[in-house]
């Protein structure tokens, strides 16, 4: 049917865009010529705007809230109180881990800049002087930052609401400030492990809180369409549909009747996956009104009220033989969640996937503890551009293997080489029982060491140590666990972490895909379609991707903990493999041979024996629509829900080198050499972006990002002028490298990348700056690495003058 | 992060600027850049009943050599100052200065006298007026007058500048030919106010010291002319011990606040590497 004066094999397989080309980003074309569509850009007829009354206590009681003067403010529609949310019983939510969160606050505030009162006006300046004329009698009570004093016997009681309840979702609780204790392992073969090690370490490691700070903060239009009874909710989710689910419980209304739209996201990082009292009150507020209601925060607002991340203070230990060989790992960490449990985690999880701490070790034995604690600071414990809590445990095992090699006097590579998890151990089964699906780790960290010239660098560090200088050698070779993941241990509120694919093939050959995910600057519409055009022999440029309706895609549990990948690109593969099958029978009827007599070759099937006889898919496409073989329906479509069988695991060795001005405590980052194996390579320029993103993201953790509070709950560095954002200049420049060991178990055999950097950065950075003082018997330092910490080490050292 | 509400005047000549100054009293704020001022006003701090844009006043604008004096305008963008020739021949810590503040977008709009009016200690530009026994020339109802930049400053945006006195220009003595200079800030990032920042000029003569200055950026209430440790300069070689006095001298007077920056101890203790760093630059740059 082909003719034979067209491309050869190898042109046709370029045209396609597939996988493992560096093909251009598809939604580049509307972003770089500032066409993009944010939550911000929705503008309805008739919209109004809201925004919040917000506490300047971290805790007081609220004694009386006045609203009179601020309805009286030209422009303002309404204020909302809790009072007013009571009747639909909305003054309260619950939260993704269990809990409820005030959505108003009821009766008392429990961190700075809660949410107090809703007040809805004409337009954004209505509403500001109206938040203003709101006037709140606060009376304050004792404050509790610190998470170690919330559990003190005479502490003082944070949430009365649930006082006296012995679970609040996650666990038994053991102190009115208590939310759960979360233990696993086997404690008594770590114990003696410990009890018979030649050498132990321990260190306290505390995971400052930081937050994603996405560029676009979060945000939604809520608009009720009284007449139909429907709700529309344009937001900046990371899973839409979870979404669409959460407000028809809380809401009471039918789902069907709830259309929840996630337009272009700018950023998420996990910041955009929990649930808000701005959606609510822009809900209720629609209702009430029959209008639509915008509510968009401010930088401040994001910074200190909507999700946070870390703020774990860990406790680690090692044991380990004389030569270094590990023989258990202990953690304990004490996990601040601030005033309400509103962390984002499969819901089993109350530490998210924190039992991947062995890391890349084949450690014998482990145990883990986890305490949650209530503190009066702002809600939240996400994944911040790290599978849940991965970045936690890397950081934690990352640091202490450096903690033992300087103690047992090993060089930082060697002891990695001789603890790591060797290829034959795969499929590998860590002693907290994850499946390992495959991994490299030897061969990984070698390529880096020799790109290096890692002896070359701890000789030139020799030196300087000789002439007073400090120069730091970092490593990190982290293993990631993502692809959240399989229904039978994660869900979201019971709902299984499944993802899917709906394509839909037109009769000129090209196609649309509607995937459960939600791309926030991913690139899914190209490498899904790049997935796609290697499955099916169609270009990628005729594949349209489409994400973030609910009324059109099929449901997904959304993007975060690097799962878009592992998961529903798996589903978009499994769903073009039915139309291939169907396509396989439509081109047997159309060539006249047997199904068994056709094989694929890039875009189409041709006949075993004769290459000329062939039908291309664009052929086989209109065919479905006109030609069909007796007894198949008409038509090219197919839709997969996959479960994953298990996580993929990713990896990664890294290596920093660092300078360090004992004078000013100021630290320069010479080199950072990432290889990143992420199993099969879709798009390689969009992995190098995702790459140079997720560690520009780690360099601000590691350097400078972090949130603060005084003694009386003041939230200290909330906006730009003290957040470390790093501009251009700031950023180091990345090399970055690769080696692909394919996951058996997916489908096209890839494991997702974007959160990678991130977990393996921080470590790599932290372990450089303190390499940089090991020689001076220093083992720890605590993050971020701003110049006046560091330089506080050169004081202690004497070498800060 | 919206203002409130406020009257909105562009008057267009000096005279009317400083009529609608007396006539709002402390209800009326001047705008230059707005790169100050607006960050306040979005957080509400500064709620002015009445905004005097000075945009359209172009006599404000420029840069001239006066007499011994270098004259520049109120309305000079940093920019514009990063980017004169002549400053950069005459006075080249101008430029040095200049292009340490914030970034490109924020220089094109902020104005060197909003810069030195606004009182805030973070501003660069009054330490380095300190540093260059600047004057600013004030213009009110009642005439013209001239403070120098070592008394204009009292507190934190408090200054010798009465609520109707607009400042039209900043007048510099040219520093000696063959003099020293360097502008040592540093700071986390791009963008970000000084942890501790000092201004050097000095002049050199058969090996040693003639004159020196130095003054002291975001390390107190208000920026600080460190008289004495300019004075621990002068008739030395700036060899080690004078470099060392000096840099004592500095963080004697230095009275920063610990904020996300760092601690006090931290910050005093800086104050003195960038003093030290940028006498030993100016030294460099010193016609023997
Ligand atoms: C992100 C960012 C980073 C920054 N970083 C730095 C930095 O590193 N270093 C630094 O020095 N500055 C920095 N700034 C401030 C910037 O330089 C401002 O432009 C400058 O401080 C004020 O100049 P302006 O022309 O913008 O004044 P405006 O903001 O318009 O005014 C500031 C104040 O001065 C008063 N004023 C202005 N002009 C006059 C006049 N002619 N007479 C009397 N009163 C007047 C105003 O009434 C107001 O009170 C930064 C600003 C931003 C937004």
């Amino acid at each position: 049917m082909t003719d034979a004066t067209e491309m050869t094999q190898e042109e046709r397989e370029a045209t396609l865009g597939g996988i493992g080309c560096a093909r251009k980003r598809k939604e580049d074309i509307r972003f770089i010529q500032g066409k993009g569509n944010y939550v911000d850009d929705v503008k309805l007829p008739g919209q109004v705007f809201g925004d919040f009354v917000r506490s300047p206590y971290a805790h007081a009681r609220i004694k009386s809230i006045d609203t009179e003067a601020a309805k009286a403010v030209p422009g303002v529609l309404a204020v909302l109180t809790a009072a007013d949310l009571k009747p639909l019983n909305l003054h309260w939510m619950p939260t993704l881990a269990g809990d409820t969160q005030a959505v108003l606050a009821d009766e008392k505030v429990h961190f700075q800049n809660q949410e107090v009162a809703f007040v809805i006006g004409e337009d954004r300046y209505a509403v500001s002087d109206g938040i203003q004329a709101v006037e709140v009698d606060y009376e304050d009570l004792p404050v509790l930052v610190d998470p170690k004093q919330a559990l003190a016997e005479d502490a003082p009681v944070l949430r009365e609401d649930v006082e006296g309840k012995d679970n609040v979702g996650q666990g038994l609780r053991t102190h009115p400030n208590h939310i759960f204790t979360w233990d696993v392992g086997d404690k008594d073969a770590t114990e003696k492990a410990f009890s018979s090690a030649a050498v132990t370490v321990k260190e306290e490691i505390f995971y400052q809180r930081v937050h994603p700070c996405p560029l676009e903060p979060c945000g939604c239009v809520a608009s009720m369409d009284p007449i139909k009874g429907e709700l529309t909710l344009y937001g900046t989710f990371q899973a839409p549909h979870v979404v669409r689910t959460v407000v028809s419980l809380i809401a009471g209304l039918p789902e069907h009747k709830i259309r929840v739209i996630a337009p272009d996201i700018g950023g998420g990082f996990g910041n955009k996956v929990g649930a808000y009292p701005g959606y609510v009150c822009a809900t209720v507020g629609t209702i009430v009104l029959g209008r639509p209601v915008k509510w968009v925060e401010g930088r401040i607002d994001n910074l200190s009220t909507t999700a946070f991340a870390r703020d774990y203070h860990m406790t680690g230990e090692l044991a380990a033989d004389s030569h270094g060989r590990i023989t258990a790992i202990r953690v304990h960490v004490l996990a601040d969640h601030g005033a309400f449990n509103a962390h984002a985690q499969p819901t089993k999880w109350p530490a998210g996937l924190f039992s991947i701490v062995t890391g890349s070790y084949d450690i014998p034995a482990a145990h883990i503890e986890v305490d949650g604690v209530y503190t009066n600071k702002a809600p939240g414990g996400v994944a911040y551009r790290c599978s849940f809590r991965v970045t936690e445990a890397s950081y934690l095992i990352e640091r202490m293997v450096d903690v033992l090699a300087q103690k047992v006097g090993l060089d930082k590579a060697e002891i990695r080489l001789k603890n790591f998890v060797t290829p034959e151990q795969f499929p590998y089964t860590s002693c907290l029982d994850w499946e390992y699906d495959s991994g490299d780790y030897h061969t990984a960290l070698n390529k880096v060491l020799e790109a290096v010239d890692y002896r070359g660098l701890r000789r030139e560090q020799e030196e300087k140590r000789r002439n007073g200088e400090l120069m730091g050698i970092g490593i990190a070779t982290f293993t990631e666990i993502v692809g959240a993941g399989p229904s039978r241990n994660c869900d979201i509120l019971g709902i299984g972490m499944f993802d899917s694919c709906e394509i839909r093939i037109h009769p000129t050959g090209s196609a649309i895909a509607r995937l459960g995910t939600k791309s926030q600057g991913q690139g899914h519409e190209t490498t899904y379609a790049q997935i796609l055009a290697t499955e099916l022999g169609i270009p990628s440029d005729d594949i349209t991707v489409e994400e973030g309706d609910t009324d059109t895609a099929p449901y997904g549990l959304g993007t975060y903990g690097s799962r878009s990948t592992p998961v529903a690109g798996a589903a978009a593969a499994q769903a073009a493999r039915k139309i291939k099958a169907k396509a396989r029978k439509i081109a047997a009827h159309m060539l006249e041979v047997g199904e068994k007599d056709l094989e694929w070759e890039v875009d189409r099937f041709k006949v075993k024996g004769l290459p000329e006889k062939a039908a291309t898919m664009k052929e086989i496409a209109f065919a479905a629509y006109q030609n069909l073989p007796e007894g198949l329906e008409p038509g090219l479509e197919a839709v997969n829900y996959y479960d994953p069988p298990n996580f993929t695991y990713p990896f990664g060795a890294y290596l920093c080198v660092v300078d360090v001005d004992r004078l000013t405590g100021e630290v320069k980052v010479r080199r950072f050499y990432a290889l990143d194996d992420c199993g099969t390579r879709i798009n390689p320029m969009v992995i190098e972006g995702q790459v140079h993103g997720g560690l520009t993201e780690a360099f601000a953790i590691a350097m400078g990002q972090e949130l603060t509070f005084d003694e009386t709950g003041n939230i200290q560095g909330a906006s730009f002028m003290d957040y470390f954002l790093p501009t251009a200049v700031e950023t180091p420049v990345w090399e970055t490298d690769f080696t692909v060991t394919p996951s058996p178990h997916h489908p096209i055999g890839a494991k997702g990348v974007g959160e990678s950097p991130n977990v393996g950065g921080v470590s790599a950075f932290s372990n450089a700056v303190v390499d940089a003082f090991a020689h001076l018997g220093v083992s720890h330092m605590p993050m971020p690495h701003t110049p006046w910490r560091v330089w506080k080490q050169c004081a202690a050292l004497g070498i800060g003058e | 992060m919206i203002p409130g509400a406020f009257e909105y005047h562009r008057p267009t000549s000096v005279d009317e600027a400083i009529a609608l100054m007396s006539q709002h009293g402390d209800e009326g704020r001047v705008i230059a850049g707005g790169h100050s001022l607006i960050p306040m006003m979005k957080l509400r701090l500064a709620e002015p009943g009445h905004l005097i844009d000075l945009r359209d006043l172009d006599s404000l604008r420029g840069i001239q050599p006066a007499g011994r004096c270098i004259e520049i305008g109120a309305m000079t963008t940093q920019q514009e100052v990063a980017v004169s020739e002549l400053l950069a021949e005459a006075c080249p810590i101008l430029r040095e200065a200049a292009l340490l503040i914030a970034d490109p977008q924020v220089r094109y709009c902020g104005t060197l006298g909003g810069n030195v009016a606004n009182g805030d200690p973070g501003n660069d530009m009054p330490a380095v007026m300190q540093c260059l026994d600047a004057s600013f020339v004030l213009r009110g109802p009642q005439g013209e007058r001239e403070v120098r930049a070592r008394d204009f400053y009292e507190a934190a945006y408090f200054t010798a500048r009465a609520e109707d006195e607009l400042v039209t220009a900043v007048s510099i003595p040219i520093p000696p030919a063959g003099h020293g200079y360097a502008y040592e800030k540093l700071k986390r990032k791009v963008g970000d106010y000084a942890t501790a920042a000092a201004a050097v000029v000095l002049t050199m003569s058969g090996g040693s010291c003639e004159s020196a200055s130095i003054a002291l950026t975001n390390v107190g209430q208000t920026p600080l002319f460190a008289e004495a440790a300019g004075q621990a300069l002068v008739g030395t070689k700036v060899d080690e011990a004078a470099v060392a006095r000096a840099v004592e001298a500095a963080k004697d007077i230095a009275e920063p606040v610990a904020d996300m920056r760092g601690p006090e101890e931290y910050r005093t203790h800086v104050t003195g590497v960038m003093v030290r760093r940028a006498v030993e630059r100016a030294l460099t740059r010193a016609r023997a």
